[in-house]
């Protein structure tokens, strides 16, 4: 084949060997980071895309201590369903996806709004740049969302998303996931993250999820295997709660004070 | 009680078909009484435009209120509900039509909450988006004082043509400030 060279790619050994000296500093620092580092190199895209200051610190204000408000006008029941709304039955491992939505004090975030968005079973996502030469499902478009109940719940149902390639690296496979969009009680709680799947071979090679530097805020990433939520011929449950950062509410000056 | 957060990841290259939505950007019809533009564009530490950002906004109404109307993801063109969401261009432009906040609490200044996500940003960023005023409030502003001269200016929207213009730069000498919040 002719045609423009291809820009040189490093090694997956290059990329490990950088993983792994930034957890060996990490080990050593005996620190515990709970967020993901936004200057990572070895995750390249990374590199001019991290502020260089330090964030200010300052105390949110009354519009910040609030959230956007989403209803059922906004959300039908059905959007939580991605196995539906085409012709025929999306091709893949059905499955269902469930947890609770909590702020830092294990408090419910009722009625709000989550958002999924997933490559099919193959590992292709319905995107026009995602040239990845796997087949895209007619019946499987990978968009769903939902409000959370009374405790705090949201529940999907979907397909296995596949690891799919990419181009940071040479051979570079991102871990199966589902990407999530989460609101809290205030602004100042918003996070748009990634779900895995346990036991996924991908975890050590992928510098996405490797940009958590400590592990047991890595493990949160991750689903577990709940076999009470898997149904009887129909599809394998997996259970994922997520923590928003800090608590809904303000303080009262005397417990301030403490 | 206190629970360890659950990490944030980046959006990723392929947001597109998941975040966006009909009127996303447009918390009031373009055009409409008192509508104004907010827009910008998103840069990389090289200058250029960062084409796969999501830029969201929150805000008070004029008078300094909080809105807690839904219906952000499908508006009926009246509710205002304080919540947009604007997907970069191939050049890191993004443009939302709404209406000027009013200051939310007493003795400080205006401005738009924003949040930005891109591929290549493993976590979101917050900053605001300062309404340009007559200099007054600004210069009292607790959080405007507080920064020096050349980075303040970094939150201050400037006015453009029926609005602000607010640059976003992730890194680089124009560096926008981007905040943290306790707890965070
Ligand atoms: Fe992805």
């Amino acid at each position: 084949m002719s045609g423009p060279a291809a820009p040189t790619l490093g090694s997956q050994t290059v990329i490990s060997s950088e993983i792994a000296a930034i957890a060996a500093g990490y080990q050593e620092t005996e620190g515990e980071e709970n967020q993901p580092r936004l200057d990572y190199p070895p995750y390249r895209s990374t590199v001019l895309r991290h502020p260089t200051h330090v964030p200010i610190e300052v105390d949110p204000e009354a519009i910040e201590r609030s959230a956007p408000c989403f209803g059922d006008r906004d959300v039908d029941p059905l959007d939580a369903d991605l196995t539906i709304g085409h012709p025929g039955e999306p091709i893949g491992e059905r499955i269902l996806v469930t947890g609770r939505v909590v702020d830092g004090d294990g408090r419910p975030v009722r009625g709000q709004l989550v958002e999924i968005w997933q490559a099919n079973a193959a590992g292709r996502y319905v995107h026009r740049r995602d040239q990845h030469p796997a087949p895209l499902d007619p019946n499987f478009t990978g968009a769903g969302r939902c409000l959370t109940d009374q405790e705090g719940g949201y529940r999907f149902q979907t397909i296995k998303p596949g690891p799919y390639p990419w181009r940071n690296h040479h051979n570079a496979w991102r871990p199966a996931h589902i990407h999530f969009s989460v609101f809290g009680t205030c602004f100042t709680q918003r996070l748009v993250t990634q779900m895995y799947f346990p036991g996924d071979p991908l975890f050590a090679f992928d510098p996405i999820y490797q940009s958590v530097v400590d592990q047991r805020a890595r493990d949160r990433l991750v689903a577990t295997y709940d076999h009470d939520l898997t149904s009887h011929e129909w599809a394998i449950g997996y259970r994922w709660d997520i923590v928003l950062t800090g608590s809904r509410r303000t303080l009262p000056e005397s417990e301030d004070a403490r | 009680m206190t629970l360890l957060a659950t990490p944030g990841q980046t959006v990723g290259p392929f947001f597109h078909y998941g975040l966006p939505y009909e009127g996303d950007r447009d918390l009031v019809p373009p055009g409409s009484p008192g509508s104004v533009a907010l827009r910008g564009q998103v840069f990389d530490g090289a200058g250029g435009g960062v084409q796969d950002a999501l830029v969201e906004i929150w805000q008070t109404r004029p008078d300094g209120t909080v809105a807690h109307s839904p219906g952000s993801l499908r508006r009926d063109g009246w509710a205002f509900t304080g919540f947009g969401r604007a997907s970069t261009g191939r050049d890191g432009q993004y443009a939302f039509s709404t209406l000027v906040p009013g200051p939310s609490e007493p003795g400080k200044a205006a401005f738009f909450a924003v949040t930005v996500f891109a591929r290549g940003l493993l976590h979101r960023l917050f900053t605001r988006a300062y309404v340009p005023g007559d200099g007054a409030e600004l210069a009292a502003d607790p959080l405007l004082s507080s920064l020096p001269a050349e980075r303040r200016q970094t939150l201050i929207a400037a006015r453009g043509e029926r609005g602000f213009v607010f640059d976003i730069h992730l890194q680089g000498a124009r560096e926008t400030v981007f905040l943290r919040f306790p707890g965070h």
